[in-house]
């Protein structure tokens, strides 16, 4: 049976049924409104007002490469310009690889690049020498842990370099929907509560971060790439197999097999949580070390590193950050400063 | 496993450090005891102190909650599974102590008999009746078993919520409970033990199947085949067992509250213990009903108004309640239900409750961190609208449609950001106008690309729809 026609255009044959719709399309007419789309969240939510620089953290994976296409295509419609900022985390046979990726992509493209490397703004910790240090006495290594929060830290640095007003990450709705699902795990209410809806506004000082993609599916995102042709880099981090998100991300396999619609109701939930004011996290303020946005004395960043040059790895890790210098009593469920890590870069 | 309040200074081990059961170990609350159930992680509880930990936290849920006035007519819904059963048998117990102790509310026992829906047999739904009666004239509660099918002569009243009653305040409370005693004790004094709700008899026997000798429900009369062909038929136009389960547990539902209301109860006991609660909310949050988490798995549930659900086994494990059942021989009675047989990936549910089980295997703590979590949830102020008119209600559940505020998460974004403005997103769709924010109208489906796609937002609220 031949497949039917596109339903926008009705001249070329479909080549994909959308994953949430069914609709048929066909390739041309599937980029059109995927990039209709992303314009949609970026206007409606007023997310990247125009004059904007954006720094597009940039992996090398697929979804931060088809987000720094979508935006580059819509970069005149919106009025912004773009910098891809690069972070280099220092693992080795993963990121080198996935770096030189980036650099074909910033030379078709013509962007600037800049890359940032953990072992230049974290005196010498790259996640190789943090996993090393973490190894051992039968625990996890909590690697993710430590990149996630450095890596947004690193992020940050990068935007600043570059001058930029805002930054954007290539989160889709499928990492939206393990999100929820592992801070419900976990219990982090804390995340939970400031969860939910397109990015952060920039509290603080901090530059204002927003996820254009995160309506998309993950479907519609690989396939994009697909028909656009895209050179990405599709490897796994080689710590990923130990992070916790792999179990949120095999159940949400499930649940979307069996409900298709499972993705977009979890991010729905998510958005509508209603948890007590005791479990939000604090106003935050200023980090006494390096002035970044923190609602304790220390931000997570200068936390875990301080944890790391004491040999004491774990020591900004869990309940009660003992040893730090603290104002406050220890609290129940302390949250990590920065969104839940991710086991894979997802930009 | 990265949990959030886990404390890694000590060079913890996961599992407790091997032990031999039996000889060397003791009970760690008494001391004395041989141990015979291990609780959480590694404490061994021997048989009194295990009973005596299970009834605790039974009566302590519920004083802690004082929502249970005394002398307060409450319908205990029983399924025959393990934790209801247990449930059961803790009233029971309960109100058979010595007086100071004793719990002070007048039960009844509801039973839907739901073999229409899973497909029995008429033989087998028949066999199943004849044990559960047996079990409810042991118990000698007052006992009400309706079948499913009465489900099409309810009337559309069920779909109406009723005005909620005052909430009791605390003072309400202890004003109560002390004006009870002291009845009690005037009644005492006087020697007067006949009133059936003030029943100073110890015995089970002497309380009063008297009370409602026949059932008006009538389950002598078994639903015409008419009636039962007709819910098969309606659980056959259900395409997927998610929503079979869905439309089952909201019929069912609604079918309690009925027995409830007709015959003056105004709370129904469900057994929900914390694993299924903990699996419950995962599930709902897959649903989407990530707004309604607090009501559908808190300890009270007062959507529908005049009558209000309670769960007081909450913060027991189904091991917990296996192990009980097991020591004191609690009675139970096993029907297949809708899922019994089914492929691990046939339903979100049955997905989410592989899943969870699985990983309470590999972390122990999973379980109880999902349902600490679930305790500081709060329902959104329903009624923060003394402004506004309540919101439209969705049919089948009752709780406050959450359609309206699709839009509105995303709209936020455009605003000063505040914490506020996150607080009143998550309210009831009657709030977000004072999202006075100038831009694209509210009814423009945010996001979800400029030709609004509706089956995306239709879900959320409407759990019945096939999926």
């Amino acid at each position: 049976m031949p497949a039917p026609q596109c339903a926008t255009c009705h001249k070329a044959r479909a080549a994909l049924r959308r994953p949430r719709s069914g609709r048929a399309l066909c390739g041309a007419c599937f980029c059109a409104a995927f990039e209709a789309e992303v314009l949609h969240t970026v206007v409606a939510g007023r997310l990247l007002p125009p004059g904007a620089v954006v720094a597009v953290g940039a992996s090398g994976g697929k979804d931060s490469t088809v987000l720094a296409h979508v935006l580059q295509v819509l970069a005149p419609r919106l009025g912004i310009s773009l910098r891809l900022v690069a972070v280099d985390e220092g693992i080795g046979g993963y990121r080198d690889a996935a770096l030189a990726a980036v650099r074909r992509q910033a030379a078709r493209w013509e962007l600037p690049l800049t890359v940032v490397a953990y072992a230049d703004l974290f005196g010498g910790w790259t996640m190789d020498a943090v996993a090393r240090s973490t190894a051992g006495s039968g625990r996890s290594r909590a690697c993710c842990t430590f990149c996630g929060v450095l890596r947004r830290r690193a992020l940050e640095e990068g935007a600043r370099l570059v001058g930029a007003t805002h930054i954007v990450t290539g989160h889709n709705a499928d990492d939206m929907a393990e999100t929820v699902l592992m801070n419900f795990l976990r219990g982090d209410a804390a995340r939970l509560a400031r969860g939910g809806g397109l990015g952060s506004p920039g509290e603080g000082g901090a530059l204002p971060r927003c996820r254009p993609l995160q309506l998309a599916s993950q479907k519609e995102v690989v396939l994009y790439a697909h028909f656009r042709r895209l050179d990405y880099f599709s490897e796994e981090c080689v710590y990923a197999p130990e992070a916790f998100r792999g179990h949120a991300r095999h159940l949400l396999k499930l649940l979307e097999a069996a409900r298709p619609s499972a993705v977009l109701d979890l991010v729905h939930s998510a958005e509508r949580l209603a948890l007590a004011p005791a479990a939000r996290p604090p106003a935050p303020g200023a980090c006494s070390r390096c002035g970044a946005l923190a609602s304790r004395a220390l931000c997570q960043a200068c936390a875990l590193l301080d944890g790391l040059n004491r040999g004491r790895p774990r020591l900004a890790i869990g309940k009660g950050r003992r040893g730090l210098d603290e104002a406050g009593p220890p609290r129940d469920g302390e949250p990590e400063r920065a969104p839940a890590p991710d086991a894979v870069p997802a930009f | 496993m990265c949990q959030v309040g886990e404390d890694y200074a000590e060079p913890a081990s996961e599992e407790p450090p091997p032990r031999q059961p039996g000889r060397e170990q003791k009970c760690v609350k008494c001391k004395e005891g041989l141990p015979v159930v291990v609780i959480r992680a590694g404490d061994a509880f021997c048989r009194d102190c295990f009973k005596a930990f299970y009834i605790h936290k039974f009566r302590a849920v519920l004083g802690k909650n004082r929502l249970i006035f005394p002398g307060e007519k409450v319908l205990l819904a029983w399924s025959g599974g393990p934790s209801s059963s247990s449930m059961v048998w803790q009233v029971l117990e309960g109100l058979s102590r010595e007086s100071a102790k004793r719990l002070r509310f007048v039960p009844g026992i509801v039973c839907i008999d739901e073999g229409a829906a899973c497909g029995l047999s008429p033989e087998a739904r028949a066999k199943a009746l004849a044990e559960m009666k047996l079990i409810l004239q042991t118990v000698g509660f007052p006992w009400h078993v309706v079948a499913l099918e009465e489900v099409f002569d309810l009337p559309p009243s069920v779909l109406r919520c009723f005005a909620q009653e005052p909430v009791g305040t605390e003072g309400a409370y202890k004003a109560a409970v002390d004006s009870f005693l002291q009845q009690q004790h005037v009644l005492g004094a006087e020697g007067a033990g006949d009133s059936p709700s003030l029943a100073q008899g110890e015995e089970q026997l002497s309380w009063p199947c008297t009370q409602d000798p026949q059932n008006p429900q009538s389950p002598d009369r078994p639903p015409t085949a008419a009636q039962t062909e007709a819910l098969s038929r309606l659980f056959d136009s259900v395409k997927t067992l998610t929503a079979k389960e869905e439309l089952l547990q909201a019929l069912r539902t609604h079918l309690i509250l009925h027995v409830a209301r007709t015959h003056g109860y105004s709370k129904v006991m469900t057994g929900d213990s914390c694993t299924r609660l903990a699996i419950k909310l995962m599930t709902s949050l897959a649903l989407g009903r990530g707004a309604f988490l607090a009501w559908d798995t808190g300890f009270s549930d007062e959507r529908h108004g005049d009558v209000v659900v309670v769960r007081p086994m909450r913060e027991h494990t189904l091991k917990e309640v296996a192990f009980y059942n097991h020591l004191f021989a609690v009675p139970s009675v096993f029907t297949p239900a809708l899922d019994t047989k089914a492929p691990e990936k046939a339903s979100i549910h049955r997905l989410m409750e592989a899943f969870m089980l699985r990983l309470q295997d590999q972390f122990p703590s999973t379980v109880s961190t999902v349902y600490r979590t679930s305790e500081k949830l709060v329902k959104a102020p329903r009624d923060g609208c003394a402004a506004g008119p309540p919101g439209p209600r969705c049919l089948l559940c009752m709780c406050a449609l959450d359609i309206d505020t699709a839009g509105a998460a995303l709209l936020s974004q455009g605003g000063p950001p505040s914490p506020r403005h996150r607080a009143a997103v998550l309210r009831l769709p009657c709030e977000h106008e004072g999202l006075a924010l100038p831009g694209p109208p509210a009814a423009l489906h945010l996001g979800r690309g400029p030709a609004p796609q509706p089956e995306g937002l239709h879900r959320a609220a409407d759990p019945g729809v096939p999926g």
